[in-house]
């Protein structure tokens, strides 16, 4: 039945639910049960967010509770995949990725490639990312978009507890390595979701809002950040289409040209910094494919190109808003030859 | 207020429904108005409507304004016979503007969900209204309990009407067996039984129609009354390219291409219904579901049901409704049948697209003895 939940619940379902299914499904990494191997409570922390909660005692043997030794516990989790688990780590800052880039980039990312299709690394490396949470700069980025350039690996940024139970079973049930994007400001988001599981495939974008003047592409958080401006440009008489591609890698590019060809108009939203990410990738591709229907220049809304500020004031100024996103389609909307 | 005044009210629609939109007031003030005449088209974040009236009289005030966002079971107009005076239709009217302006519209009972046990099977429904008879209804091929929704409102208004969830959709169970119709008419005579309803009258749409016979069929002292809406099991055409697609269908794109088949009116193939038909369709369970049920559908490309038989076994009113438009199960499968009341403008979803037919077709066979 479908019923309203949180963000974080449809997640520890989704993983509740495969490991149910499929004894091969472990999970691994920072406090994902807590306690381990000190005296006191086991499970006391479920995940630094509690996305976990509840597993340790109900799958034994299964939660693993590793030391801070990202490299070392996302390459066991590469390499039991290799070897017929299917393990999902949870690796609590999409920040702290760097140390174990070789084992993603440079190993699982190029298995298939390599061994001639023959083969498979079905991990799943869960990982928090985003401003808003007063985190600072080493704990606040918006990386996605360096996954999303390596070839080999599949980059998920879920942005409702609906998508995010249907894409975390799809990872889990993927037989490629998976970099699953959630937003630390979103766990306590809630929605609709159904009881039973579910998938949503990679590579088909959601059309969360239909409209004709201008299309916006927002990425992650961002599309409850669109969904907003778009309420506010409906009262003056402008229709945003709102297209959340899910998935950067693989990505629904055929859904947001269609979406062009239509409204003339694009502004992409994307939380991460402007050089090389999703919206310089989706504006190249819509200036490229269907320059013809464009009526005005792409906006892009973005973050700076800065650290993220651990001042509140500026943190605020730091994440792309309502506000910005309404201007920028003012913007594309009045524009002039 | 003078209780010859009628209040119009947004209408709630589906579980989730919480507020609306006036898209066009298909009547002017001042028109005079029969039970079923289409008053407005509303809109909300999920579908889009006619809202037909309850009441007759004259269209007297139209208080929701086009585009403005009304709460379910807020007035949105009054309709109230010619000889009431101005004045005390403008204070009505008055209070029906500030209570719009206030927000403090109650809430709206809507359906109560629940389900029951059968064979193993969870069966969920959504019921609604007190009436003494009970009215069952039963979806097609791919369909749920929401897509009753013109319909259950108005016929709970003299009866408590079920819409269930068969085996395979919704939120039921998604295994079905072989798939074949004993399982599906077993799924409806539980809930009766379950729910300690004695006899109800069975509405059936498409494989629901088929349904809905083979359960009176089986037990004829629960069924009050049949309805069958364009049902599977009679004639000898049908689409089978329109099932398979929607079987195989693994995108929104694959998708909505085939759903032009299921209405008259193409328009009413929005990427909401591609999205909503999507999400079930994604469901564990319900890809072998499907498979299961187009197995008892089809044969190669023919049909594989045939319920003639065992309707003529059964002894109660039967009525039957076609879409003139039906590119399913076309309309000229019911030429075996008697008193079939085709209607115009509506395809194979004839509740969706011309609700009152089936609402008067209905409410008619259930007072008929």
């Amino acid at each position: 039945m479908a019923r309203t939940i949180s963000y974080r619940e449809a997640l520890g379902e989704a993983l509740a639910q495969e490991m149910e299914r499929d004894e091969s499904v472990i999970v691994l990494g920072e406090d994902n049960a807590g306690g381990a191997g000190s005296p006191g409570e086991d499970d006391a922390w479920g995940g630094v967010l509690g996305v976990t909660k509840g597993l340790y005692h109900r799958f034994p043997g299964r939660v693993l509770d590793t030391p801070i030794s990202e490299s070392a516990f996302v390459g066991a989790a590469i390499g039991a995949a290799t070897s017929g688990l299917r393990p999902v780590a949870e690796l609590m800052f999409i920040d702290f990725m760097g140390v174990c880039f070789d084992q993603i980039f440079n190993q699982a990312a190029k298995f298939r490639y390599m061994f001639g299709g023959k083969a498979k690394t079905p991990v799943v490396i869960r990982t928090m990312y985003g401003a808003g949470l007063r985190a600072a700069a080493q704990h606040s980025q918006a990386l996605y978009p360096i996954f999303t350039h390596i070839p080999g690996l599949k980059v998920v940024v879920p942005s409702s507890p609906y998508e995010a139970k249907g894409l975390l079973i799809q990872s889990i049930r993927d037989d490629d390595p998976v970099i699953f994007c959630e937003h630390k400001a979103m766990y306590d988001v809630t929605g609709d979701v159904p009881e039973d599981s579910y998938t949503i495939p990679f590579g088909e974008a959601g059309v969360v809002r239909d409209g004709d003047d201008v299309t916006i592409v927002a990425i992650g958080r961002m599309v409850s950040v669109a969904e907003e401006a778009a309420k506010q440009l409906a009262e003056s008489g402008v229709e945003a289409e709102i297209i959340d591609p899910r998935t950067t890698s693989p990505l629904d590019t055929e859904t947001i040209l269609e979406s062009v060809e239509n409204t003339g108009r694009l502004v992409v939203v994307d939380e991460a910094t402007p050089r090389c990410n999703l919206a310089t990738d989706i504006s190249a591709l819509v200036a490229k494919e269907a320059f013809g229907s464009l009526r005005a220049p792409i906006e892009m809304v973005t973050a700076p190109h800065t650290p993220v500020p651990f001042s509140d004031a500026l943190e605020d100024l730091y994440i792309p808003d309502a506000q910005r996103v309404a201007n920028a389609v003012k913007t594309v909307v009045e524009w002039k030859r | 207020m003078n209780d010859a005044i009628r209040k119009v009210v947004m209408p709630k629609w589906g579980l989730s429904m919480t507020s609306g939109k006036v898209t066009e007031w298909i009547a002017s003030e001042g028109d005079e108005i029969a039970d079923g005449d289409d008053l407005a088209e509303i809109d909300t974040d999920k579908i889009a409507g006619a809202l037909e009236s309850a009441d007759e009289g004259v269209l007297r005030r139209i208080i929701a304004q086009v585009g403005e966002d009304v709460p379910v079971g807020a007035t949105i107009a009054l309709i109230a016979p010619a000889d009431v005076p101005d004045a005390e239709l403008d204070e009505a009217a008055l209070l029906a503007r500030e209570e719009l302006d206030s927000g403090a519209v109650a809430e709206v009972a809507g359906p109560v969900t629940g389900s029951v046990e059968v064979d193993g099977r969870t069966v969920c429904f959504a019921a609604l209204g007190e009436g003494e008879e009970t009215v069952v209804l039963v979806h097609g091929y791919g369909g749920d309990k929401n897509s009753w929704l013109f319909v259950q409102e108005p016929l709970s208004q003299s009866h408590t009407v079920y819409a269930l969830d068969l085996p395979g959709h919704g939120e039921s169970t998604k295994d079905v067996g072989d798939g074949s119709l004993d399982v599906l008419a077993g799924a409806v005579l539980g809930l009766l039984a379950e729910r300690g309803i004695e006899r109800a009258h069975l509405v059936g749409h498409s494989l629901g129609g088929a349904v809905v016979v083979a359960a009176a069929a089986r037990e004829p002292a629960r069924v009050a009354s049949l309805t069958l809406i364009a049902p599977a099991g009679f004639g000898s055409r049908i689409n089978a390219g329109y099932l398979r697609g929607f079987a195989e269908a693994r995108s929104r794109r694959e998708l909505k291409p085939h759903l032009a088949a299921l209405f008259a009116d193409p328009g009413q193939v929005t990427r909401q219904l591609a999205d909503d038909l999507m999400r079930y369709k994604r469901l564990d369970g319900v890809d072998k579901a499907l498979g299961a049920l187009l197995g008892t559908l089809l044969d190669g490309d023919e049909p594989a049901l045939d319920v003639a038989p065992l309707l003529s076994e059964v002894d109660v009113p039967v009525a039957v409704v076609w879409g003139r438009q039906d590119a399913v199960l076309p309309a000229t499968n019911g030429e075996g049948l008697d008193d079939v009341e085709y209607v115009e403008r509506a395809g194979h979803m004839v509740h969706l697209e011309q609700p009152n037919a089936v609402v008067v077709a209905v409410n008619a066979v259930t007072n008929r003895r």
